[in-house]
């Protein structure tokens, strides 16, 4: 027994190295992340040959390590991109059928107090800024309703005042009478305000590093609330424990010059949160940078064929996890990946506050690349052999309450 | 000749009969249209639709209720997504309040990625959904005891899986199926984890009442060629079954009788050549 009173490991049997450690308890991802054996996973990344690679397909999902992981994402692996696409659709099937869960994202507010120097909203960047009104809210989520969407991801910018944590709950009980699904992607809470937004009807939290590599990240962030690294990387840990239903993770890819590096801590963090968190559905996000207001250029752009390697590699190491393509990507390379591993997909976005109803009256976050309508990629998800999910889940809104209290049902 | 089998061999769940003994699950399929024909083409009577995906408020959209016909088969709402008890009662209130048929398969599934059942949540669900005077078909693992306390509680069937749901991996469950088989005195359904038509024949052959198929359908290369499948594997199991299976052998018999002994020691007996004075 150790001081916090566990028992642990005898130094004598050090335990295989299977390139993820489980968490102890009370440990944070933090601490999981120092333990990680980075030097040899990213080795691993580098260098993996044809017969490393071999033993990683044939191995069973549930058994592939994270060395197993690092060796898919390898340029080998690369020359073997069919046979981890085959492998990887048929895990997808398997786990997942041959559906698409279809989400929109809804942006309240594009203030921000916080400067990422690859952002559109970042604060001294001169752009028409906006917050919607209540009813400018109601709006927006009434047009995606009736585009068929009926889970709605909301975000915001980073602003203490504007879009605190008591807008964001007065934003969310209001869209919760009417969307089934709610989810935020917003500055990162403590897990007593994720508690209360959790009350108000919100159900997921999208996080994203953005870059776990900490000086990239300093290097990003050059002010702002938003500079605190571990804030932000235990940021989902808080969320699951508030009890949220769906938490996802990511790395903007481009910010980091190696999205190897991304990818194994990113794969590490998801493997994390679905020990520790078991009741939590975990998704994975792989958004390459985007032009912006903010001019940013990555030195050293993640390729497609990079980017449908790392989807194949993820699905491969986590056969249970959500991955997500938004519209961010070219309809070209997105109705390719929805057949390699994607689980989650947007359609149809705007990434400027008020941009539904009326569009670029405020300035975009980023320049989505998929113009198609929401109904166009439907029509495409279904020429690919795959049903489009709009609803998989309701919290139970008051609407549909007054049909217990004796309303008028549906037949 | 006559027939050992009796072919009208319905299955009998709360009082109601169905001529057919594969329930079939309607998600994962890649459209309505190829789900629809599958059904169709499995011969089932009963089918199961996630009340999460169904629209009750019917707010316009398509449906998957109007691709299955409710005068043909018996819908099945499930309550899967809930995670716990609370949850999944609500679900099952608010599909009665739509118009759905008061049955109810009941899944309480708080884990998101082996979606296994929560046995306690269930039984607690269970009970306050048989006093609402819903029909109760829960979704459980192989566990014999919790079989028998949700039949206590007035559950129509129990529905053990045979492995987790989606895995395709067969009956893993065999050992404990079979007692729940031994034990029960409602329909034992095995619900998930068959992934082939041998699979479902193996759990019918075991003596389950019937069994629950929906990944292994709708995932398939052909989704209608394997509910036709899965229809006569189904019919094979349960007429093996019925027709009472010749017993398997651990060893191959031996040519000289262990016992061969004993007879050749009554002949001896009897041989008036060594019988004694």
């Amino acid at each position: 027994m150790n001081a916090n009173g566990r028992t642990s490991r005898p130094a004598s049997v050090p335990p295989v190295d299977r390139g993820f450690v489980p968490p102890e308890p009370d440990e944070t991802f933090a601490d999981a992340l120092e333990r990680l054996s980075f030097d040899g996973l990213l080795k691993e990344a580098r260098t993996a040959g044809d017969e490393r690679i071999t033993r990683a397909l044939a191995a069973p999902p549930l058994d592939r390590t994270l060395f197993d992981f690092a060796a898919l994402l390898s340029p080998a692996a690369a020359g073997r991109l069919e046979e981890l696409a085959r492998a990887s659709r048929r895990l997808t099937l398997a786990r997942f059928g041959r559906t698409m869960r279809m989400y929109a994202p809804l942006y309240l507010s594009n203030e921000c107090m916080t400067t990422c120097v690859y952002c559109g909203f970042a604060r001294e960047l001169p752009i028409a800024r906006k917050t919607l009104t209540p009813q400018g809210t109601l709006d927006e989520a009434r047009h995606l309703l009736r585009q068929g969407f009926r889970s709605i991801l909301l975000l915001t910018g980073e602003h203490q005042r504007l879009t605190g944590v008591e807008f964001l709950e007065d934003r969310i009980r209001l869209l919760a009478r009417e969307v089934p699904s709610l989810a935020i992607e917003v500055q990162v809470w403590s897990e007593e305000e994720y508690r209360r937004l959790r009350s108000a009807g919100c159900e997921g939290v999208v996080i994203y590093q953005e870059t776990y590599h900490p000086d990239t990240y300093a290097r990003v962030h050059v002010a702002g609330k938003k500079r605190r690294y571990e804030w932000r990387l235990l940021g989902p840990e808080r969320a699951a424990r508030a009890g949220m239903r769906r938490v996802g993770i990511g790395a903007l890819l481009g910010l980091h010059d190696d999205w190897r590096y991304e990818a194994i801590a990113a794969a590490a963090h998801a493997r994390f949160l679905m020990r520790r968190y078991w009741r939590t559905q975990v998704t994975v996000s792989v958004p390459r940078l985007r032009p912006s207001a903010s001019g940013y250029q990555p030195r050293d752009p993640v390729g497609d064929r990079d980017l449908a390697q790392l989807v194949c590699a993820l699905r491969l190491a986590l056969p249970d996890a959500g991955i997500v393509i938004s519209a961010r990507e070219a309809p070209a390379i997105r109705d390719g990946l929805f057949q390699l591993g994607v689980t989650h997909t947007s359609a149809g976005s705007h990434t400027e506050p008020g941009g539904y109803t009326a569009p670029k009256e405020a300035t975009e976050q980023f320049e989505v690349s998929d113009l198609r309508s929401p109904a166009e990629v439907a029509a495409r998800l279904r020429e690919l052999g795959y049903d489009p999910v709009w609803e998989d889940w309701s919290a139970v809104a008051p609407a549909t309450e007054a049909m217990l209290a004796g309303g008028a049902g549906r037949r | 000749m006559s027939h050992i089998v009796d072919l009208a061999d319905p299955l009998v769940i709360a009082g109601r009969s169905f001529g057919s003994r594969l329930i079939v699950g309607t998600g994962k399929f890649g459209s309505f249209e190829v789900m629809r024909e599958a059904l169709d083409a499995s011969g089932t009577e009963m089918v199961t639709v996630a009340l999460r995906r169904v629209d009750l408020e019917a707010t316009g959209g398509p449906d998957i209720l109007e691709f299955v016909d409710g005068d043909r088969y018996l819908l099945l709402p499930n309550t899967s997504g809930a995670v716990d008890a609370e949850e999944a009662v609500r679900l099952a209130r608010l599909a009665r309040a739509a118009g759905l048929p008061s049955w109810i398969k009941l899944e309480v599934t708080p884990e998101p990625r082996y979606l296994l059942p929560d046995g306690a949540e269930t039984l607690k669900a269970a009970e306050r959904l048989v006093a609402e005077g819903f029909t109760v078909l829960p979704y459980i693992n192989a566990d014999p005891v919790l079989a028998k306390r949700l039949e206590e509680a007035g559950c129509a069937t129990v529905m053990p899986l045979g492995s987790w749901i989606g895995s395709n991996q067969g009956i893993r469950t065999r050992d404990a199926v079979r007692i729940i088989v031994e034990q029960a005195t409602v329909p034992v359904v095995v619900d998930a984890g068959l992934g082939a038509p041998s699979h479902a024949a193996e759990a019918m052959e075991l003596g389950v009442d019937a069994v629950l198929v929906n990944t292994a359908i709708a995932v398939a290369g052909d989704p209608v060629e394997m509910a036709r499948a899965f229809r006569l594997g189904v019919e094979a199991g349960r007429r093996a079954h019925l027709a009472g299976g010749a017993p398997a052998r651990e060893e191959a018999q031996a040519s000289s009788p262990l016992t061969g002994f004993l007879d050749r020691l009554h002949t001896s007996q009897a041989d008036p050549a060594v019988t004694s004075p």
